[in-house]
Formats: C-alpha cells, sequence, structure tokens
C-alpha cells in the first residue's frame, strides 16, 4: 500500500503539469437567468443527447416548471420513450451494449457541467475534427481519442484539423494543433452552431444544480435583511456601550 | 393554596415564581450569573476577539444543518453520492441546508485559524492560561478529524482519493503502519465499510467530544478570565465591590457587541452560500462531482484548503515517513506554546522587533504553504516549501531564544480603552 501511494504521488505531478498544457478553453458565455435559452437547450438535449446519455438525477417535470414549460407541452415535445413526467431522465440503452459499441459507457450528463465546467463542454462540443484513423471518423482536440461520435456532425459539418510541427529541446518533432479548416459543411453557419452549443451546454450547467435558479434569486432579499439587522445591532451596541468609560 | 398566593406576590410574579422554584432546584440563575451576565470581561476586547463567539456560531449550524442532512443521506457506497444529489434536488430546502454544512466547514477552519492566530498575537496561552488553550487545541484537533471523516461522506471521487491519500499517511509509521491502515478502514481499500464507520464518527462520536470540549474550554476560560489586546490581568485591580475596574459584564456589553459579529459574518457567509457556493473549487471540488470511483484517480488530488499548509510540508520532504513525521509535529507544536514562549510580556503590543519579525514571517509562510498545497507539486513550489516550511518551523523551535532575548516593553497596570 505505501508504494502504490508513493506512485500516485509520483503520477499526480506529471499528470497536473501536463493538464496545465492541454487545449485552449474558450468561455461558454452562457447564462442559466436566459429561460429562451434554456428551453432550445432542453429541445437539444432531449433530441441529440438523451439518447445515449442519461440524466438520471433529472426529473422532467421539475425541468419543466423551472423552464416554464406546460406538461401537455413537456409531454408532445421533450418526452419520447414513455416516461411519467415525475420521472428522471433514464435511458433504455443497456450499459454492456454501449461498452460493446463503444468501448465506454456514455457517462450520465446530470452533473457534467460541475465537473468539468462549462467552458470545457462548450469547446469540447466545437472541437471535432475529421480523423479517418478513428473508428467514428472523427477526433476532438479537447479530449484526444474519445468514443464519442461527432453526434452533431450534420448541423456543424465535419471540420479538418491545421497542424503545425515543431522541434523540442530533445530534438523530437512535435505537432500542435493550430486552427480548424471547413470541412464539408453542415446544416448551420458557424454563428449558430456556437448558438446551438451555448443553449445545450447552458441546459447542462441548469441540470447541474437547478436549485441555482432559486438560489440566486433568494439571496438578494436574505443578503438585504442581515444588513439592515446588523445595522440595527450596532446601533445597539453604541447604546449599550455608552455607559463604558 | 394561600400561601402559595402568597409567595407569589412576594416573589414579584408568576415568572420569578418559576424562577424562584427552578432555583431551589438546579443553580440556573446562578449559571446565568457566573457564566454571562456577572462574567467580567476586559473592556478593550478588539477585532480578534469577535472569533470565538464566531466559532460557537459555526458549531450550532453545522449540529443543525447536520441533522437535517442526516434525515435524507444513506451512508453506503451504492447511495451516498445519489443521495446527496437528492438531497439538492428533491428534499424541500435541501439545497440551502447541504450549502450551509459545506460552507460552514469551511468557515469553521477560517474562524477557528483567526481565533488562534488571535491567541498567538496577544499570548492568550501564557500562564494562567495553558489549559484554557490545549482545550482549544483538542478542539482543533477534533474540528480536522471531523472534517477527514465528512469529506469521505458525499463520496464523490476526490472524497474517495482524498480519503486514501490521508488514511495512507498511517502507513508510514514504521512497523504497524499498514496493519493501522487496515483497522482505520475495516477493509483492505476505502469501502462501504469505511463509509459507514467515518458516517459513525462524523455525526456522533466527534460531535460529543467537540461539545464537551467547547463546555471544557468555556469553564477554563471563565476561571481564569479572559485574555485582551494589552496582556494585562484586569484581576489585578479590583474596585471595591471586587470587581475588576477594567471589567465589564459579558452580558449585555458583549452579548450586544458580538451579535453585530454575528450580522457581518452571516453577510459574508450567505454571500458564499448563494452566490459561490463551490468557491471556485475551494470549498466543494469539481472532482467531487463524479462517484467515487476506485479505478480512476482526479487529475490533481490535493486535501481540501484548510489542510493544505501541513499537506505542503508533507510534499516538500522526500522521505514519505519523515515526510508525515514533520506534517504531525506541525500540527502538535502549537501544543507546547505556553512553555516555548519565554516572553515576559503577553501581548504583541509590548513585544520587542525580534517577535514582531517573527510572527509576520510565521503567518507569511502559514498562507503560502496553504496556497502550495493546493498547487501541484512542480520542483519550484517544491523549494518555495520547503524555505516557508522552515520558516513555521523556526517559528516554533526558536521561540525560547527569541523571547528571551528581545527587548520588550513596560506593560501598563491597566488597559488602554478610548470611549467612543
Amino acid at each position: 500500500m505505501r508504494t502504490k501511494l508513493l506512485v500516485l504521488i509520483a503520477a499526480i505531478a506529471p499528470v497536473a503539469a501536463f493538464a496545465a498544457g492541454e487545449a485552449h478553453l474558450e468561455r461558454a458565455g452562457n447564462d442559466v437567468g436566459n429561460r429562451a435559452s434554456l428551453q432550445r437547450g432542453a429541445r437539444n438535449f432531449v433530441n441529440y443527447c438523451l439518447g445515449c446519455h442519461s440524466a438520471k438525477y433529472m426529473r422532467y417535470n421539475r425541468m419543466a416548471a423551472d423552464l416554464g414549460i406546460s406538461e401537455p407541452q413537456l409531454i408532445e415535445n421533450l418526452m419520447f420513450t414513455g416516461e411519467r413526467p415525475h420521472d428522471t431522465m433514464r435511458i433504455g440503452m443497456n450499459p454492456d451494449d454501449a461498452k460493446r459499441w463503444f468501448g465506454v459507457v456514455p457517462p450520465d450528463l446530470s452533473l457534467i457541467a460541475r465537473a468539468r465546467g462549462t467552458d470545457y463542454l462548450y469547446t469540447f462540443l466545437r472541437s471535432f475534427y475529421a480523423d479517418p484513423a478513428r473508428p467514428t471518423g472523427v477526433n476532438n482536440i479537447v479530449l484526444p481519442g474519445t468514443a464519442m461520435p461527432h453526434v452533431l456532425w450534420e448541423l456543424q459539418g465535419v471540420q479538418e484539423a491545421v497542424w503545425e510541427g515543431s522541434v523540442d529541446a530533445a530534438g523530437n518533432a512535435q505537432k500542435h494543433f493550430k486552427e480548424f479548416k471547413p470541412g464539408a459543411p453542415g446544416k448551420m453557419s458557424p454563428e449558430e452552431y456556437d448558438q446551438f452549443v451555448r443553449d445545450t451546454v447552458n441546459f447542462l450547467d441548469y441540470i447541474g444544480e437547478p436549485a441555482q435558479l432559486q438560489r440566486t434569486r433568494l439571496g438578494f432579499p436574505v443578503i438585504a435583511f442581515l444588513a439592515f439587522f446588523s445595522l440595527l445591532a450596532y446601533a445597539l451596541k453604541k447604546e449599550y456601550w455608552k455607559d463604558v468609560k | 393554596m394561600s400561601s402559595t398566593s402568597q409567595t407569589v406576590k412576594a416573589g414579584g410574579g408568576r415568572l420569578a415564581a418559576l424562577t424562584a422554584w427552578i432555583d431551589a432546584r438546579f443553580p440556573m440563575t446562578k449559571l446565568w450569573k457566573e457564566q454571562v451576565s456577572e462574567y467580567y470581561a476586559p473592556k478593550n476586547m478588539n477585532f480578534w476577539y469577535f472569533f470565538g463567539s464566531l466559532a460557537m456560531l459555526v458549531l450550532v449550524i453545522q449540529i443543525l444543518t447536520g441533522i437535517f442532512l442526516t434525515m435524507n443521506y444513506k451512508p453506503s457506497a451504492a447511495e451516498a453520492f445519489g443521495s446527496v444529489e437528492y438531497i439538492m434536488r428533491d428534499v424541500n430546502w435541501g439545497w440551502l441546508i447541504r450549502y450551509m454544512h459545506s460552507t460552514g466547514a469551511s468557515a469553521f477552519f477560517i474562524v477557528v485559524y483567526l481565533h488562534m492566530f488571535r491567541g498567538l498575537l496577544y499570548g492568550s496561552y501564557q500562564k494562567p492560561r495553558e489549559l484554557l488553550w490545549i482545550f482549544g487545541m483538542l478542539i482543533y484537533f477534533a474540528l480536522m478529524g471531523e472534517a477527514f471523516f465528512g469529506y469521505l461522506l458525499p463520496w464523490g471521487n476526490m472524497s474517495y482519493w482524498g480519503a486514501q491519500v490521508i488514511v495512507s499517511l498511517f502507513g508510514a509509521i514504521p512497523y504497524v503502519g499498514d496493519s493501522l491502515m487496515e483497522w482505520i478502514r475495516g477493509d483492505f481499500y476505502i469501502s462501504d465499510v469505511t463509509l459507514n464507520r467515518f458516517f459513525a464518527l462524523h455525526v456522533v462520536a466527534l460531535p460529543i467530544a467537540l461539545i464537551f470540549l467547547v463546555i471544557a474550554h468555556l469553564m477554563a476560560l471563565h476561571e481564569v478570565g479572559s485574555n485582551n489586546p494589552d496582556g494585562v490581568e484586569i484581576k489585578k485591580v479590583k474596585g471595591p465591590d471586587g470587581i475588576p475596574l477594567d471589567g465589564i459584564a459579558f452580558h449585555p456589553y458583549y452579548t450586544v457587541k458580538d451579535i453585530v459579529g454575528v450580522g457581518v459574518f452571516l453577510i459574508a457567509f450567505c454571500l458564499i452560500i448563494f452566490y459561490a457556493p463551490t468557491m471556485g473549487g475551494y470549498f466543494l471540488e469539481r472532482a467531487n462531482f463524479e462517484p467515487a470511483n476506485a479505478l480512476q484517480t482526479p487529475p490533481h488530488i490535493a486535501p481540501v484548503w484548510y489542510f493544505t499548509p501541513f499537506y505542503a510540508i508533507l510534499r516538500s520532504v522526500p522521505s514519505k515517513p519523515m515526510g508525515a513525521a514533520l506534517m504531525g509535529i506541525a500540527v502538535l507544536l502549537f501544543v507546547f506554546l505556553p512553555w516555548l514562549d519565554r516572553g515576559k510580556v503577553k501581548s504583541i503590543r509590548y513585544r520587542g522587533p525580534i517577535f514582531k519579525f517573527f510572527i509576520i514571517a510565521f503567518a507569511i509562510s502559514f498562507l503560502a504553504l496553504g496556497y502550495l498545497g493546493t498547487q501541484p507539486a512542480t520542483p519550484t513550489y517544491t523549494t518555495a516549501a520547503r524555505v516557508f516550511a522552515v520558516v513555521y518551523f523556526a517559528f516554533f523551535l526558536l521561540m525560547p531564544w527569541y523571547t528571551s532575548i528581545d527587548k520588550t516593553k513596560p506593560v501598563p497596570t491597566r488597559v488602554t480603552y478610548h470611549a467612543h
């Protein structure tokens, strides 16, 4: 066990150093206060993500209530596989099958925005590029070798990565990602696609912590009360301490 | 019947009668007077003296929110992570209770560190307050245990690997290390068994220890009396009524003052709860939003910020057993302060320049070690951590020397206080 820990500590340092040199993350710039964006994000999520990824802690009716969607609208537009509104967003795909098809079980997305951050997700979904060496035909700059196919290729098209070479201090050739160049076009313009991704990431941000809508709304009155309370308490303290000479 | 009604009248009302009835059977009024309304505290206590009462407030917050969390939490490896999300999503106000508890954990350490630093500034550990200081240190140790056990409970991946790393520190103890680790975990790795026993320790054993220690701490304090920013013993100068001339009744003077502190503290506390409950990954870490996974380590394992000064010391030593030993010593050294300090005066106001230099260097090194402990151990950072660790130990180990040669200023007989 002792040696295991030493190996562990030794392993952490280089990994962390590498992490710092990872792909540059773009700012997601999403806003969970934007309800229209959340509604579009919910539509994108159930249509493109929910086939393979569950959100097992998120209830359909909670989402509907928070996003201003009525129950008939919810059932009509956002629920496709016979769940009831109070169910959570589970999927029918068998994990064993998933493992066989993709090599990994697609992770549950309930908390993905809290675990990875919205910038990571936003950049990830915009960083697929054509790579014939991969079984899915695509690779990703943010998560090289990802098992996830480019589910949104119809919308974005398939872009190509441009690389530049350099030689490091040890004399080894290095390949760095430079930029994307457009490949086969998709149905959306780059701006439309960015907005599509931003809405989706916004929705993932929301399902990571549905209470955040309530939390940020409640903050102001609570703090305003405490400020008033503190002022009163200070006046009371002043009054009492007049006798202390 | 008539005699009863006469007693009521003589006592001045029903409430007074009830008080008299209780006082004849339990020392209610006596305790209140001794501990609160006739406990005389120095009138010159300043900003630094808020943190003791705030630590009590946070303890109460932690116990109350903890009770409600326990009602919905499931201490099993299969259900723990999901039950925390259940609290965050489905339990009424669960998210608020959970954030109060998670923010409270960090707030506890902030106020306790400031409270301890106050003790260093004003020599509050010196005679006759050695036991008071030791009870305080025991509270701090219990708190560290409480934080460590509690951190495993959400069963996130950082919970899991953080516990793995800290438990393995005991493995550095020669001969018994491996069996000691097994004994702590109750298993060959961090498992359901470990989670279940950490839960028991977190919600029953340590809170009881904490409450008893806080009572002992307060009893010792009220026996010897509070120190103050001048380090003057107010009991030495008493009025004809036997009350210290520089003392004022704790209630109402310090109760109304501490309420102001409570208000300001709660504003800061609520700003975090409502607008930044994860504190950018310092209070709730990103990796902890993924369930515990024995096969996948988080990219960067570090303990929560309140342990990082000691973690940085551990990491700065190349040999692991030595590092673990030095880390333990770094924590324990505080206990010996009353005997390491040979100074003739208590307060920093009357200390000489050498002490001031050392205490500033110590404060800087503690904060720097805390920062370095959160960062990956690059060669530059490791070197920096070694320098700061040396300063940290120098503060304690050279103390008998520098406090005895330091040029102190004369201490007044009365406290300095300017009425406002």
